[in-house]
């Protein structure tokens, strides 16, 4: 059309006018900042590579990498494993599936902090649920959060939280599945089980591949349950990149170490992202 | 095996067929596992509702009890001691606000994107498919600073702007795919009958794409709500902060008034539970279409 130059430049301007500001410019600046250390909010001395190096011989930040990681490990086998095993019982059954459609979804959306309140309560020595159930069973009490257990215990909320939304994702996968495929699969006397294994499995890979990337890529996001339940602690125990990166940068004051952390994150996550793609590659089956 | 039947099955039947070989064993199983996962959601939410109706002294004695005589007392003390009310409205207030400029400019933007050609275009596109990798954490301390350089910290307006930002990408997106997908004829008759591009935008696409500008909205305040990490960093301040820092303070200073706790997260959850059970078609569908775009 005619004049539309004009409302193109109305139209886009103001939406790329506040992401280029507050989320373009930031992110440069994030990485531009990671080579200044910065004592106050404003004076800034560039230091170079000094961060990194510091990065590098930080042994909590090395924890909290190796946190992250095995969290990652966690929360992607069973947030996708257990909702592919949901997804498909569901699928399964006639009565009740909406259900547990919408009882299975709804954890998604309570925040992580009234999650994270809701499990200090669970963990609680005193008088948490869980306690008290051992107690009424005739059990002694248990210290659920320490050093050795915290990160299990940050693991179980957090995959408990997620483990809806690849449902659904899953489940949607499943019933997009042509009748057909069942029926020449039946001609050919595969029954049963087999049936789960090499047809509907290799038949949604494509989706569990898009759910075992955004599993990944989510965990580097995880923040407020650790933040809540046990700021990272007993002694560094459970601190993940993401509280380290909040701790350094706002309340130890050292923002051009936390932009460093930041950028670490950032570059964990596209490369995370980038070898599973490249890894899941091969077994896409398309119909 | 099933061959005179078969087309009278339903597709559910015929996959509980497959599956299980509609054994009742396999049915109490499927059906166990199912139950017991639903409860896993279901009653550590109706454990904190039973104890906030319980004095905090009643919870220590028997977590489980109902309620003997329910008191509304923790539900009182959450407004008067912490002012639960203000972090309420400051929540809605900023998220309110984060929605309607997000659904405003995308809107705008999307429009453009999907029905308009420009040499930019496949360039600002990759831009915003990219920008949905860049996490909150990469951008927080620059944005920190520009806010106190603004004279911001602790304005409504210090969380407003941000959280805008980082969700337009993808309302821009999922708006502009839903576009797309509508019939250019429908463009070209409007064109004829006089629409100018800003009307062809208000009269036609915006009516057409509401499913998508809903999906978008419900996602948008949901993250908002829920964003503790941004809201922690710009807007501690008990006079704008929202209700999730109030959670994440109430915790450090009234950890022990178990009352007061159970109050206060089951009156952050309700409003969203409420919310999620007459949206929860959409926002099913936008979990699906966002996971398979983005």
């Amino acid at each position: 059309m005619k004049g539309d130059k004009l409302y193109i430049f109305l139209f886009l301007t103001p939406a790329f006018a506040v992401t280029g500001i507050f989320l373009y410019y930031p992110f440069v600046e994030n990485i531009l900042q990671s080579f200044y250390k910065t004592d106050g909010f404003f004076n800034s001395t560039f230091v170079g590579l000094e961060n990194y190096v510091r990065l590098l011989n930080d042994e909590i930040a090395r924890g909290a990498l190796f946190n992250s990681l095995e969290l990652m490990l966690y929360v992607t086998i069973f947030q996708v494993g257990i909702a592919l095993i949901l997804a498909i019982m569901v699928n399964s059954i006639t009565k009740g599936a909406g259900f547990f459609r919408t009882t299975f979804f709804f954890p998604i959306v309570i925040s992580g902090a009234a999650i994270g309140l809701l499990f200090t309560l669970i963990y609680n020595y005193r008088n948490g649920l869980l306690n008290e159930m051992l107690v009424n069973l005739g059990f002694e009490r248990v210290l659920w959060l320490t050093e050795q257990s915290s990160l299990y215990m940050v693991a179980i909320p957090t995959i408990w939280n997620y483990v809806g939304f690849y449902f659904v994702i899953l489940l949607t996968a499943i019933q997009k599945i042509p009748n057909d495929f069942y029926e020449a699969a039946q001609l050919e006397g595969i029954t049963g089980m087999q049936k789960m294994f090499k047809l509907t499995i290799p038949l949604i890979v494509s989706d569990l591949k898009t759910c075992i990337v955004l599993a990944i890529t989510g965990t580097l996001k995880i923040f407020e349950l650790v933040y809540i339940i046990t700021k990272g602690g007993p002694a560094n125990s459970s601190e993940v990149l993401g509280t380290y990166m909040y701790q350094k940068a706002f309340q130890d004051s050292a923002m051009g170490y936390g932009a460093t952390l930041a950028v670490l994150i950032v570059v964990l996550g596209l490369t995370l992202a980038f070898v599973t793609n490249k890894l899941l590659q091969r077994d896409e089956v398309t119909y | 095996m099933y061959s005179h039947t078969e087309e009278q099955l339903t597709f559910w039947e015929k996959f509980q067929e497959r599956y299980f070989m509609n054994s009742k064993a396999g049915k109490i199983f499927v059906y166990v596992v199912l139950t017991l996962w639903s409860m896993t959601t279901i009653f550590p939410l109706a454990w904190v509702l039973l104890n906030s109706f319980k004095e905090s002294r009643q919870i220590i004695t028997g977590t489980f009890n109902i309620p003997s005589d329910p008191t509304m007392q923790n539900y009182i003390n959450a407004f008067e001691t912490v002012n639960i009310g203000k972090s309420y409205l400051n929540s809605f207030i900023i998220s309110g606000s984060v929605v309607l400029l997000v659904l405003f400019l995308g809107g705008l933007a999307a429009f453009a994107m999907a029905r308009m050609q420009f040499k930019l275009r496949g360039l600002l596109q990759a831009l915003l498919v990219a920008s949905l990798l860049i996490p909150a954490f990469a951008t927080i301390v620059p944005v920190y600073r520009m806010m106190i350089g603004m004279d911001l910290v602790n304005t409504y307006l210090a969380l407003i702007i941000p959280q805008t930002a980082g969700n337009l990408p993808f309302a821009i997106l999922v708006i502009s795919g839903y576009m797309a997908t509508i019939p250019k004829e429908l463009e070209e008759a409007a064109h004829m009958d006089g629409c100018g591009r800003f009307k062809m935008f208000t009269k036609v696409f915006l009516p057409i794409s509401l499913p998508s500008f809903s999906t978008v909205g419900i996602f948008v305040f949901l993250w908002s709500y829920n964003d503790l990490f941004s809201s922690l960093v710009l807007v501690s301040h008990e006079k704008v902060a929202p209700i999730v820092v109030l959670l994440s303070n109430v915790s450090s200073q009234y950890g022990t008034d178990y009352g007061l706790m159970t109050a206060a997260i089951a009156m952050t959850i309700i409003p969203v539970l409420i919310f999620y059970l007459f949206a929860q078609k959409t926002f099913e569908k936008g979990a699906t279409s966002g996971a398979v775009k983005g």
